[in-house]
């Protein structure tokens, strides 16, 4: 299906002759910062979910049996509620009065609402929230598979609970690590709700860019382009994360 | 034995659990505040809500007021409804078919069934909505139902693929031999082992689909609205505040479906 989009592609552009979209594309620095905040709003979201995916997957793993079906449950709800609904959810906590302005504020520590909303923070943050389940469930699949009596052998080797966490159980880990970024990653990119709702209309990003050239502009041939574009810079990014996915495979049972 | 905690032990445990609690509180938060805004008195989205009402549940439910988002609702359904059951069809044939095998088309197919899951779905949408006007379609609820099977079919295959990987292939080879036919045996053995597999991923793909927005933005006409679609419109251009109240349903729905799906097939086993 996805082989047949992309031949598509070209038919509408084959009336212009060539690769004229595309050198319109690649003309223009606009185009430029938008497809670069795009991928960089991926990084910033890919670094902040690892940043506290990794603690809950440790967490899970050391938590008593009993306790993580709830775990579990409280994992995958957010995954299935409908992403219209999460991203409501941080228009209202982001929102002027939302509820962070009206707790630093009752706080005393601001004295005029934040602009937290249709800011690139404020989206960064939602969209951790929002894709965080897609960093948990590969890692604590992995890490739950590890062997316990690995950790034993290294404390009685003498070596710190910090020590093993980077020497032993991370390393493990990693391609559960990689694997729950590079969903993470995918998922943010294009994340269009998120993005237009959270981000507002100031922040022109490669999904809403698309959606603008082909729904209001009709300029079709354009927007596949930018379809194209994205597809490719995602494409480059996955098989990147893949291969040193399979390196890191690699690493752990070699 | 016993093992003297040292700085190193303490350290460890508090930044873990700081961390953590970090993470279980805004992974939870979110879901809390949508359910408390629902039941807000007020027209503005101010958190914690002036004072507590049903009345945007009421106007939610009211059938003249909210025509539209109950239409909404009923496309998305029904869409949801048609291409789940379609894909279960095609997913499990095709899981049939590739799992097991190492040969280079078997790899071929399910990267290209997988694709949907890593690759922005919304070129494929707008790869849809070109597909379909080139051959002069109107936009149509079937075209929609189309395109939700081509990004909801990899939950059901990647659900059924791993538990046919349980399934012992002697299994099959005795059933066989006692004279069973291929269909007799895939009724009586194969499907009884992975119908677990299958109903959790259609249960995925269900509110997958429930969920698109990224083909219906393009495929989803002034006729036939989607629930995502409409309530996208409802926060981005005025902000409405029923939108909390379908929020609220939607997440109640939600967690009960989950639970009972748990309680049936082990539905977060399966995810992870």
């Amino acid at each position: 299906m996805l082989l047949a989009g992309i031949s598509l592609r070209v038919t509408p552009q084959l009336e212009g002759f060539g690769l004229g979209q595309y050198a319109k594309f690649a003309g223009d620095a606009f185009n430029w910062s938008v497809l670069w905040q795009t991928l960089m709003l991926g990084v910033k979201t890919v670094a902040l979910t690892a940043c506290i995916g990794v603690p809950l997957g440790l967490l899970f793993i050391e938590a008593p049996r009993r306790l993580q079906p709830l775990m579990l449950f409280v994992i995958v709800l957010p995954l299935l509620t409908s992403v219209v609904v999460r991203t409501f959810a941080w228009m209202v906590i982001l929102g002027r009065e939302g509820l962070v302005n009206n707790a630093l504020l009752a706080l005393g520590l601001i004295g005029a609402p934040l602009r937290l909303l249709h800011t690139e923070l404020g989206l960064v943050v939602a969209l951790s929230q929002i894709e965080m389940p897609l960093m948990l469930l590969p890692l604590i699949s992995v890490m739950s598979r590890l062997d316990p009596n690995l950790k034993d052998a290294s404390a009685a080797l003498g070596a710190g609970r910090w020590r093993t966490l980077f020497r032993v159980t991370l390393p493990l880990s990693l391609p559960g690590l990689l694997a729950g970024c590079l969903l993470v990653f995918a998922s943010s990119v294009t994340a269009f709700v998120s993005q237009t709702i959270i981000g507002g209309g100031r922040m022109v990003l490669m999904p809403f860019y698309l959606w603008q050239q082909a729904t209001t502009l009709f300029n079709w041939p354009f927007a596949a382009t930018i379809g194209m574009v994205l597809l490719v810079a995602v494409l480059a990014v996955v098989t990147t994360l893949n291969a040193l996915g399979r390196r890191s495979r690699a690493l752990v049972h070699g | 034995m016993a093992r003297q905690s040292t700085a190193g032990d303490v350290s460890y445990r508090v930044v873990l659990g700081a961390l953590s609690a970090v993470a279980l509180l805004v992974l939870i938060t979110p879901v809390v505040v949508v359910i408390i805004t629902s039941f807000t008195d007020s027209r503005s989205l101010r958190f914690p809500p002036p004072a507590l009402s049903l009345r945007w549940y009421r106007s939610l439910f009211d059938p003249v007021m909210s025509a539209q988002i109950h239409m909404a609702v009923w496309n998305s359904l029904v869409i949801a409804v048609c291409a789940t059951t379609i894909s279960v069809v095609l997913g499990t044939a095709s899981a049939l078919a590739i799992a097991g095998r190492r040969t280079w088309w078997a790899l071929a197919l399910d990267g290209l069934f997988m694709s949907p899951l890593i690759l922005p779905t919304l070129a494929f949408g707008l790869a849809a909505l070109m597909f379909f006007s080139t051959l002069g379609f109107p936009l149509s609820i079937p075209l929609m139902i189309l395109g939700h099977v081509a990004v909801i079919v990899p939950f059901i295959l990647r659900t059924t693929i791993a538990s046919l990987s349980q399934l012992d292939r002697g299994l099959l080879d005795t059933s066989a031999s006692l004279g069973a036919g291929a269909v007799y045996t895939f009724r009586r053995v194969t499907l009884p082992v992975i119908r677990p597999g299958i109903l959790a991923g259609a249960f995925i793909a269900f509110m997958a689909s429930l969920d698109n927005v990224s083909v219906s933005l393009f495929l989803a006409g002034p006729e036939n609205d989607v629930l995502p679609i409409r309530m996208w419109s409802m926060l981005e251009s005025t902000l409405d505040v029923r939108t909390a109240a379908v929020s609220g349903v939607l997440i109640f729905t939600t967690a009960v479906l989950l639970v009972v799906m748990d309680r049936v097939v082990g539905l977060t086993r399966r995810i992870s």
